[in-house]
């Protein structure tokens, strides 16, 4: 069976500056893909060249076998979109929109069974000014789901959601990829492309720089941990950094970070013993999705999320 | 192509009904559309006609009455608020929000939307401008249009000329900011080009010159003809077609979905 979606090569510049340099990637039927990366990475770019938005400078991309931008009237009867940045008029009820939208597609969805999934149903008469912002990145998701498409693109699916909305919405996607809904889902918050994912492509600086599920994207950087710790007294960095297992050393405040492979924490902890340092808030950490996503790219996955972990 | 293509396309015709519908909601809920629109040059109308100096038969006016020559003027007003104040706002809000660009997500598009937006509009100032004449005629004994034909081609392009200049300013302002300022002062410079402080006929000759070539002024002097009883003159009505091609032109030329 041929891809959902296929990107091949793809490339997009804005007056000579290269948002996307070659990005490709495949998507299968029933699948839910994650497009990962730092912010400007070209993620967005990426999905707006996908669904029609945007004309790609060079590569090919299919959706569903359609061309994204000539085969327009076809493809957007059969897939959804979720924007960053795409609101609705002020005065214009949940209910409403629902209804309007509903009437632009050719076998749509029940707005009502929409609205309850998404704890929108005691909203229907009141304005889009007057909704919260995760009343409105719900509603932005129904829209996207009403004319019951194939494939749903959501870029930023739940930001600005609360937790608990947050987990709700994570439920939702999974019951529409249980319909054999195929979702192309854009995020910076690891712990939803960990849920959430079957395979992710991190992308940083238009290029795809890894293609893996997450537990694939965490082994490659497995076989590494990371030490913290403070010590009793100071010591010379090359006391550690001398060792063979320490790979990364750093101070952070009165803290040191060491980075080694699965055998540094043996080889530092008894270097520390017989110069008589005690390592006290001694704390080891395994790598996570986090963690390979740092590897990869080399920057933090942005503020928005760092912001959420507090 | 795939089988699923042979699926018929959905009529899309009909979805400019409830797209015009939904427009007509909210341009009501706004308040300000029907305010301007309506319920302005209404009171207006109310107000000259009821002093009596507007209600005096003028040799200087060709024996016409104040009030006379100001009907046309509050129809150009009706044209006028709903082209500068309406149409751009409304059009500069959709895209600063992102509401058209969502839209060409779907199988509409947003060109229908702006159909449907001007299709509001227009079925507005039409509706206004019957209230107008009516009023005028059953309240203040102000004659109907005598010239029908020669009317309706004037507030046809008059209609027109006045909305692809909206469109025009919708598509050339970066913010809605621009977009009020630029629609505001428009529409009191054109308001007195088509002669609401200062009838056009009393006007020194040179103002008299700009206000034909003016778009309101065209088009004030083009359905005072009509209401008169003559065709009007062939040279307003191309000056609107004029504005018509230009502004329409430049518009589409400079339309961004966002």
């Amino acid at each position: 069976m041929p891809s959902v979606i296929e990107v091949r090569h793809l490339r997009k510049e804005y007056d000579a500056k290269v948002a996307v340099e070659d990005v490709s990637f495949t998507v299968e039927r029933g699948e839910i893909f994650g497009i990962l990366g730092p912010n400007g990475a070209g993620k967005t770019t990426t999905v707006e060249c996908v669904v029609g938005l945007r004309k790609p400078d060079g590569g090919d991309i299919a959706v569903l076998g359609l061309d994204p931008l000539r085969d327009r009237a076809e493809l957007t009867q059969r897939l959804g979109v979720q924007l960053q940045d795409g609101q609705l008029p002020d005065k214009m009820t949940v209910g409403e929109a629902l209804r309007l939208y509903r009437s632009f597609y050719r076998k749509p969805a029940d707005p009502q069974t929409l609205m309850d999934a998404l704890g929108l149903a005691d909203k229907h008469k009141t304005n889009y000014a007057d909704l919260s912002g995760g009343q409105k990145q719900r509603l932005s998701i129904a829209l996207a789901l009403i004319g019951s498409p194939e494939v749903a693109v959501l870029d930023e699916l739940t930001t600005g959601l609360d937790p608990q909305a947050r987990r709700d919405t994570w439920s939702l996607i999974q019951d529409v990829r249980a319909q054999g809904v195929t979702i192309l889902l854009v995020t910076h918050f690891m712990e939803e492309a960990e849920r959430l994912c079957d395979r992710l492509a991190v992308i940083d600086r238009g290029r795809v720089a890894a293609l893996d599920s997450p537990t694939g994207l965490t082994d490659r950087v497995q076989g590494s941990q990371q030490i913290k710790f403070r010590p009793s007294v100071p010591f010379q960095d090359e006391l550690l950094t001398s060792l063979p297992q320490v790979t990364g050393f750093s101070r952070r405040d009165d803290l040191v970070l060491v980075t080694g492979t699965a055998d540094a924490l043996i080889a530092v902890t008894s270097t520390l013993a017989r110069n008589n340092i005690v390592a006290e808030h001694l704390r080891v950490e395994q790598p996570s999705l986090e963690d390979a996503f740092v590897a990869l790219t080399g920057s933090r996955p942005d503020a928005d999320q760092v912001a959420a972990r507090l | 192509m795939s089988a699923t293509t042979a699926n018929p396309p959905a009529n899309r015709g009909s979805v400019l009904v409830p797209l015009a519908l939904s427009e007509l909601r909210m341009f009501v809920r706004g308040k300000a559309g029907p305010i301007f629109a309506i319920g302005l040059p209404l009171a207006l109308l109310i107000v000259f006609g009821n002093i009596p100096f507007y209600q005096v038969h003028r040799s200087s006016l060709h024996g016409y009455t104040l009030l006379d020559v100001y009907v046309p003027i509050l129809t150009a007003f009706v044209l006028a608020t709903l082209a500068f104040n309406v149409v751009p706002a409304a059009l500069v809000g959709y895209r600063e929000k992102g509401v058209l660009r969502r839209l060409r997500t779907t199988p509409v598009g947003p060109v229908r939307v702006l159909a449907a937006q001007l299709l509001v509009n227009l079925v507005t100032a039409a509706v206004s401008v019957v209230i107008v004449l009516l009023v005028a005629r059953l309240a203040f004994h102000v004659a109907l249009p005598r010239q029908i034909g020669g009317y309706l081609v004037s507030i046809v392009l008059a209609a027109l000329a006045l909305m692809t200049i909206g469109l025009f300013i919708a598509a050339a302002s970066p913010n809605s900011k621009v977009a009020d300022g630029l629609g505001t002062t428009l529409f009191y410079v054109m308001m007195f080009f088509a002669g609401l402080f200062l009838p056009i006929g009393v006007m020194p000759s040179l103002l008299q010159h700009i206000s034909r070539a003016a778009p309101l002024g065209a088009a004030v002097q083009a359905l005072t003809d009509a209401t008169q009883g003559h065709w009007p003159h062939p040279v307003q009505l191309l000056t609107l077609v004029a504005y018509i091609v230009v502004f329409g032109g430049g518009a589409v030329k400079l339309f961004r979905w966002e």
